[in-house]
């Protein structure tokens, strides 16, 4: 497009252009309903329940299969469902469509991007009421992912899972390692020296790399790999405090694991550079044996014919047991609604929670109660092997340029990448990280 | 009377953003806030001034610019003369080949040359690997290298579109010309000396303003590729207002940024009058 539209003047005015454009506007709005309701602000399909979510790969194809049950179901009202990139591209659609008074009824965020939704207004506070008119109460989510999205006391998002960053493991290359038990299962690893044991083991068996982990183009997995073993440090404070407004991570601490980082890719115990697609492939395909990725990516293991691998929380390599992660959330984007459109948004909320037992079966660590305590969850292998991850999963830290996907994660994250990749020392790499932050700290948040 | 759709087009969807971004520029206006919000005079644009972030993204927008436009106008011509001398039957062969990318919309580019640069298995580091090297880096995950790769990809996207320029200003020139210079004993490469290059001068400043303009424009390809990555070491003024705009909410600020960059752009246009100018008397 940087080109394309300069030369559009060439062959074809500007002036005829837009000029042809309004014309077909204007047929377009009387011939076409959904155009017709957008200009009148009308509901575009009565008794709708429009829902938006951010779902791609194997989350995607689960939440389609939870849909369509949903609209089996006797008496469902209809549902429009849309997937959107996640990431900022997916909270900036959300935003402006809220701003733009045509929201979603229901739509999903993170949980660590819902209290800036909720301080900029876009969303509806979600009450006890709210929550009862479905038979539901907040006693029947996990407490850590309840408490962690309200704000000022009240609530905004109702938690669907927590999804913890993970270790996934090649069950063939881990047996020729003599890494998994008799039982087939993988053997504790513990601290920094158990951990390089375990990948020394693998990479003699691949011949290529003990563990992967993306280090190009993904900020968001970079940054989940450096949080997950900052976090284990004791001492280790988040990133930011008061809101985004001061920088408050532990400098030695985040230089050490930096380093250490760095130490891994260097011995050529993990690749220095893969991307995120490149960095599964190589554990799916035994030339690595271990692989880092949040544990979404079960579905896509599970399609790899002849794969045999299991999941694992991440080994606790420093002091503590901790992983990054997030929850996925539902919120209702603010709008003015009657109780039946209310009704009708927690009708379609709760017959996802209740098939969060389908849900959890593409990895994520089921938030509603009933189904995390259900004999059904805890028969499912390997997902329950790494449900105790939920219990150490750290939150980003609040503020307005933080979260999941956000401009926060791109600018560390890249930083921790060029890390991994061997670009940058770790001093280098905070300094720019801290540099560009602190921008952000400076600004007034515009929420 | 028949021009009122369009000026009313014209008003409501160029006149008015212009304005509109010049008094947002002087506001803290917020995207999810009603109306200009405080007055920031020009807090705004101290800001963008002042920050290494805006001066990184504007240096990068000049870089992708003297990366993209040499080639971009050099090769062209050149291939224009090529495809001009095979003449005949087979030279819509040659007109497709160079103008089909040109039609493929970004995302289509990206993903071809994303796929093309993948680290270690991409087409790009195999080939490398072909040639011996033990450890290519990978294109665009490596800083220094980045904005090459962009650069690159938009040559093969967008040469088709200044080729055929030249192609329409190299049939243009009479043949006789070369006929009678043919018959003055000039060589191949003295024909293109004194014959088409000067008189294809301004279709070349036609060529040179359009493209300047489209590369300081970038966006596309960079959002796609890249994101602005590895680090900001690729990201471009237009990333950094959308990026201010939509993602940070900051509507504000990031009209002061567009400000500046239609500045950088007005100042070059208002360089190509001036560049006919002197051509025009150099003629005279």
């Amino acid at each position: 497009m940087a080109s394309d539209r300069s030369k559009m003047s060439a062959g074809l005015s500007r002036r005829s252009f837009l000029g042809g454009l309004g014309v077909a506007a204007l047929g377009a709005t009387t011939g076409c309903s959904v155009l017709g309701a957008g200009v009148a602000g009308t509901e575009v399909a009565p008794g709708t329940v429009t829902y938006w979510n951010l779902f791609g790969g194997g989350d995607g194809a689960r939440m389609l299969v939870m849909e369509d049950a949903y609209r089996a179901g006797p008496g469902s009202p209809k549902l429009q469902a849309a997937t959107f990139t996640w990431g900022n591209p997916y909270y900036t659609k959300l935003s402006l469509a809220t701003i733009g008074q045509v929201p979603p009824d229901v739509a999903i965020s993170h949980l660590t991007r819902s209290a800036n939704l909720a301080r900029a207004g876009l969303i509806s506070e979600i009450t006890e009421e709210t929550l009862g008119m479905v038979g539901l109460s907040p006693g029947d989510f996990s407490e850590k992912a309840w408490k962690a999205q309200q704000l000022d006391g009240k609530n905004y998002a109702i938690p669907l899972d927590t999804h913890p960053f993970v270790l996934y493991y090649n069950a063939e290359v881990c047996e020729k390692a003599g890494l998994l038990d008799s039982a087939g299962n993988l053997k504790p690893i513990n601290g920094t020296k158990g951990w390089e044991a375990a990948l020394s083991a693998a990479k003699q068996v691949t011949g290529a790399y003990g563990a992967s982990v993306a280090t190009i183009g993904d900020q968001a997995t970079s940054w989940r790999w450096f949080q997950t073993l900052y976090q284990q440090h004791e001492g280790a404070t988040p990133w930011l405090a008061d809101t985004g407004r001061t920088l408050s991570y532990n400098r030695e601490i985040t230089l050490d694991t930096l380093a250490y980082i760095q130490s891994l890719t260097k011995k050529g115990l993990m690749p220095a550079d893969t991307d995120y697609a490149g960095s599964q492939t190589l554990m799916f395909t035994g030339k690595s044996g271990f692989y880092l990725q949040g544990e979404w990516e079960i579905t896509t293991a599970q399609s790899i014919k002849g794969l045999k691998f299991g999941m694992v929380p991440v080994p606790t390599l420093f002091d503590r047991p901790a992983a990054q992660g997030d929850s996925h959330t539902f919120v209702l984007p603010a709008r003015s609604r009657t109780d039946e459109q209310l009704r009708r948004a927690m009708g379609f909320v709760k017959s996802m929670l209740d098939q969060s037992l389908t849900w959890a079966k593409g990895g994520h660590i089921p938030a509603y109660l009933p189904t995390l305590h259900s004999q059904a969850y805890k028969e499912l292998s390997p997902q329950s092997n790494y449900a105790s991850a939920a219990d150490t999963v750290v939150y980003d830290a609040p503020a307005w340029y933080s979260g999941s996907g956000s401009t926060f994660e791109n600018i560390v994250g890249a930083q921790i990448g060029l890390v991994q990749q061997g670009l940058a020392s770790p001093q280098a790499a905070l300094a720019r990280a801290r540099s560009q932050l602190l921008t952000y700290a400076n600004t007034p948040s515009p929420l | 009377m028949f021009v009122a759709p369009f000026g009313i087009f014209y008003l409501v969807f160029l006149i008015w953003p212009v304005v509109y971004m010049f008094i947002t520029s002087l506001f803290d206006t917020s995207l999810v806030k009603h109306g200009f919000g405080p007055f920031a005079g020009f807090a705004n644009y101290r800001e963008m001034l002042t920050k290494p972030e805006f001066w990184s993204a504007m240096w990068h927008t000049i870089q992708f610019t003297l990366y993209t436009v040499p080639p971009l106008v050099v090769l062209a011509f050149v291939f224009a003369v090529l495809a001009n001398r095979i003449g005949g039957r087979s030279e819509w062969l040659f007109r497709l080949a160079f103008f089909v990318p040109f039609i493929l919309p970004s995302a289509t580019i990206a993903l071809i040359w994303s796929f093309i640069y993948t680290p270690s298995t991409g087409l790009w580091n195999s080939f490398q690997k072909l040639l011996g090297a033990a450890d290519p880096a990978p294109v665009l995950g490596t800083p220094d290298l980045a904005m090459v790769g962009i650069a690159v990809t938009t040559v093969w996207w967008t040469i088709g579109f200044n080729f055929i320029l030249y192609l329409a200003g190299l049939q243009d020139i009479p043949r006789e010309l070369y006929e009678a210079a043919a018959v003055d004993g000039a060589s191949q490469w003295q024909q293109i000396r004194s014959i088409t290059i000067p008189l294809l001068s301004r279709t070349t400043t036609l060529v040179l303003l359009l493209q300047i303009i489209a590369s300081l424009k970038i966006f596309d390809q960079v959002y796609l590729m890249t994101a602005g990555g590895p680090g900001i070491s690729t990201q471009v003024v237009l990333g950094l207002v959308t990026t201010t705009a939509f993602t940070d909410y900051r509507v504000g600020a990031a009209a002061a940024a567009s400000v500046l960059l239609f500045i950088v752009i007005l100042a070059i246009t208002v360089v190509r009058p001036l560049i006919e100018r002197i051509q025009q008397r150099r003629e005279a």
